[in-house]
């Protein structure tokens, strides 16, 4: 990791990454739609902390809205964010705001890029501070108050924009400071519903709705499931790692007893699968094959050798992949295998999806 | 970045060797007679770090780093050929030979071919993973050389020795993921590419019988990448 603060360069950059392309994530959009002054000033308060002159917002082209205010005339507001001689003082910070290419790995010959590095070529060898557009969002908040604060500083003082989703009781967005735990977000109050109305989880499990509550999924096709016994954990980079999860884009998927965790992480490989830039070859064939693999066994025709041979491309993918995309995206089948065990063996041995979600082949296929 | 190379030490396998930092693990290993087995790489064209062949264990660090990208530094101590990455490479070349339709028996490289040979040495003797059995063309519409997408893994050598070396670059790949295939120009028939220049130097870095000479049957397709070394010492001669 560089100190780019105390790197010495011509040149620095603030690069914000606002191109979230994970499925179902709004966190940088709901913020560059709704005060994307928050993430300008955010990016200028980096670029003070590190002595950047230049920033780059790279938007999703698909968010025209955030595409627009992104590039909000700075003029709107006193305290301009961008510009020359910000607020009074001698700094200048330039924004300028690429859009994306629709891709979470875009190709450009035979090198792909993550998004974020699509940036000019010169800011990619130059030293640069990445951040999300979620956390940027925050840097503003929490300079007011009189600390900037970023990933890597004190974990229980980061800050993160979650969305919830699927069988959450309230859908929607939480700025969260990071360490509380999940069940005091609208999370809990998704699926289970009983915080609000004084109840102990313990003592009464059923949603409003009659339903159960199954796990949670954090960070995207990257994270991890977690199951209802973690649900007092809090909610942070360290803690989520620690159960095979990531905080990743953010998002939070609630998921009740209606939800089957073998198509959840098929609906994820296919994901990963898709976005592969497929450069490199655990990536580009690993994923197609855990893909295929993971239909076989939703589909009832799956075989223990084809958990054993799904387990070993998970762990090899997982070592042997070029960049973080390949890296991470085991990560939805290693955490559902590690937590629900139970549901791919009752697909294998019984034939059967408990959810009641993956539709069984035909007998006569199982056995051809 | 400093300029000027340093001469450090590291221990390959138990060895202590001496390298340059402006060196790869990979130069430096083969230097002293250690194989690291590589696919992508070739020596002359830029490395790409795309076929994982080569990672190796550097202690200390978490994650295998690829030892053709991988720059020698001062008390590395590298493993390059552990129990465990023996079984990462084995299943690389499974996916490979699932991936497309690889049928050695009649393939003009048979015994000719990296792939094959690469198999052999690590001791695949049969594949894991299903067989994908995907539909690929022939392109056979140049007048000297063919093309068999059924038989390629993307190490992109031709796209590289074409744009870096002949400075053509008919050669790029089209698409994503496992739907990735190498083109000529804007994916027309290479017999209608009007910037291929018929040398013939993707033909002869092509690891396996892709790339072929027309007019060669099974087991004939010798390759002769003997040029590339040629080629780019002597341009660094010149430089």
């Amino acid at each position: 990791v560089v100190d780019v603060s105390k790197a010495k360069a011509p040149d620095k950059y603030v690069i914000c990454n606002a191109d979230e392309g994970d499925p179902g994530a709004f966190m940088d959009r709901s913020v560059l739609e709704s005060d994307p002054h928050r993430v300008l000033e955010g990016m200028a308060i980096a670029a003070y902390a590190v002595g950047a002159s230049q920033g780059y917002i790279y938007v999703r082209a698909e968010y025209p809205l955030a595409v627009k205010r992104s590039g909000w005339p700075s003029s709107r507001r006193k305290a301009r964010p961008a510009g020359r001689d910000i607020c009074g003082t001698n700094f200048s910070f330039n924004i300028d705001h690429p859009a994306g290419g629709g891709r979470v790995c875009v190709r450009r010959g035979n090198r792909p890029h993550r998004s974020p590095s699509r940036a000019p070529r010169a800011a990619a060898s130059a030293p640069a501070v990445p951040g999300g557009g979620g956390a940027l969002g925050h840097a503003h908040a929490d300079q007011q108050r009189g600390d900037v604060r970023q990933r890597g500083a004190h974990p229980a003082q980061r800050r993160r924009v979650v969305r919830l989703h699927r069988h959450a009781e309230e859908q929607g967005h939480e700025g969260l400071r990071a360490g509380r735990p999940h069940r005091q977000h609208r999370a809990h109050r998704g699926a289970d519903g009983h915080h609000a109305a004084g109840y102990h989880l313990r003592h009464r499990r059923r949603h409003p709705r009659g339903r159960r509550f199954k796990a949670v999924q954090t960070g995207g096709p990257s994270g991890g499931c977690i199951p209802e016994q973690f649900l007092d954990m809090p909610v942070d980079y360290e803690s989520l790692a620690k159960v095979g999860s990531i905080m990743g884009s953010g998002g939070m998927i609630v998921m009740d007893e209606t939800s089957c965790m073998v198509d959840v992480a098929k609906f994820f490989m296919e994901f990963c699968m898709s976005e592969s830039c497929g450069k490199c070859i655990p990536c580009r064939v690993g994923t197609a094959q855990m893909y295929d693999l993971l239909c076989r066994i939703s589909d009832g025709r799956g075989t223990h050798a084809n958990l054993e041979l799904l387990e070993d491309l998970c762990d090899m993918v997982k070592h042997t992949s070029l960049c973080g995309l390949g890296q991470t995206a085991p990560n939805p089948v290693l955490s559902t295998l590690k937590f629900f065990r139970d549901e791919y063996m009752a697909h294998i041995d019984h034939k059967r999806c408990p959810a009641g979600v993956c539709k069984m082949a035909a007998p006569s296929e199982v056995h051809a | 970045m400093s300029a000027v190379p340093r001469v450090v030490t590291m221990v390959i396998d138990g060895r202590e060797v001496g390298a340059q930092t402006d060196q790869t693990i990979l130069e430096v290993a083969r230097e002293h007679g250690i194989s690291i087995p590589t696919l992508c790489y070739l020596k002359g064209l830029s490395p790409i770090g795309a076929c994982r062949m080569c990672l190796v264990e550097i202690k200390g660090q978490a994650k295998l780093l690829p030892a053709c990208v991988t720059r020698a530094a001062d008390g590395l101590e590298i493993t390059t050929n552990s129990p465990r990455l023996q079984e990462y490479r084995k299943t690389i070349i499974e996916l490979l030979f699932a991936e497309r339709n690889h049928v050695c028996a009649v393939c003009v490289s048979n015994n000719h071919c990296e792939l094959q040979d690469m198999a052999r040495s690590l001791g695949v003797t049969h594949i894991r993973v299903p067989y994908r059995y995907p539909r690929f063309s022939v392109d056979a519409s140049h007048k000297r050389f063919s093309a068999d997408h059924n038989r390629c893994i993307l190490c992109a050598r031709c796209v590289r020795v074409c744009d870096e070396i002949e400075g053509a670059h008919t050669w790029d790949i089209m698409g994503r993921g496992i739907d990735c295939r190498v083109i000529t120009d804007m994916n027309q028939p290479w017999g209608a590419s009007d910037t291929c220049t018929t040398c013939g130097k993707c033909v002869h870095v092509c690891p396996t019988g892709t790339l072929t000479e027309k007019g060669v049957a099974a087991a004939e397709m010798k390759k002769r990448g003997q040029f590339l070394p040629y080629l780019t010492a002597m341009r660094g001669a010149k430089e």
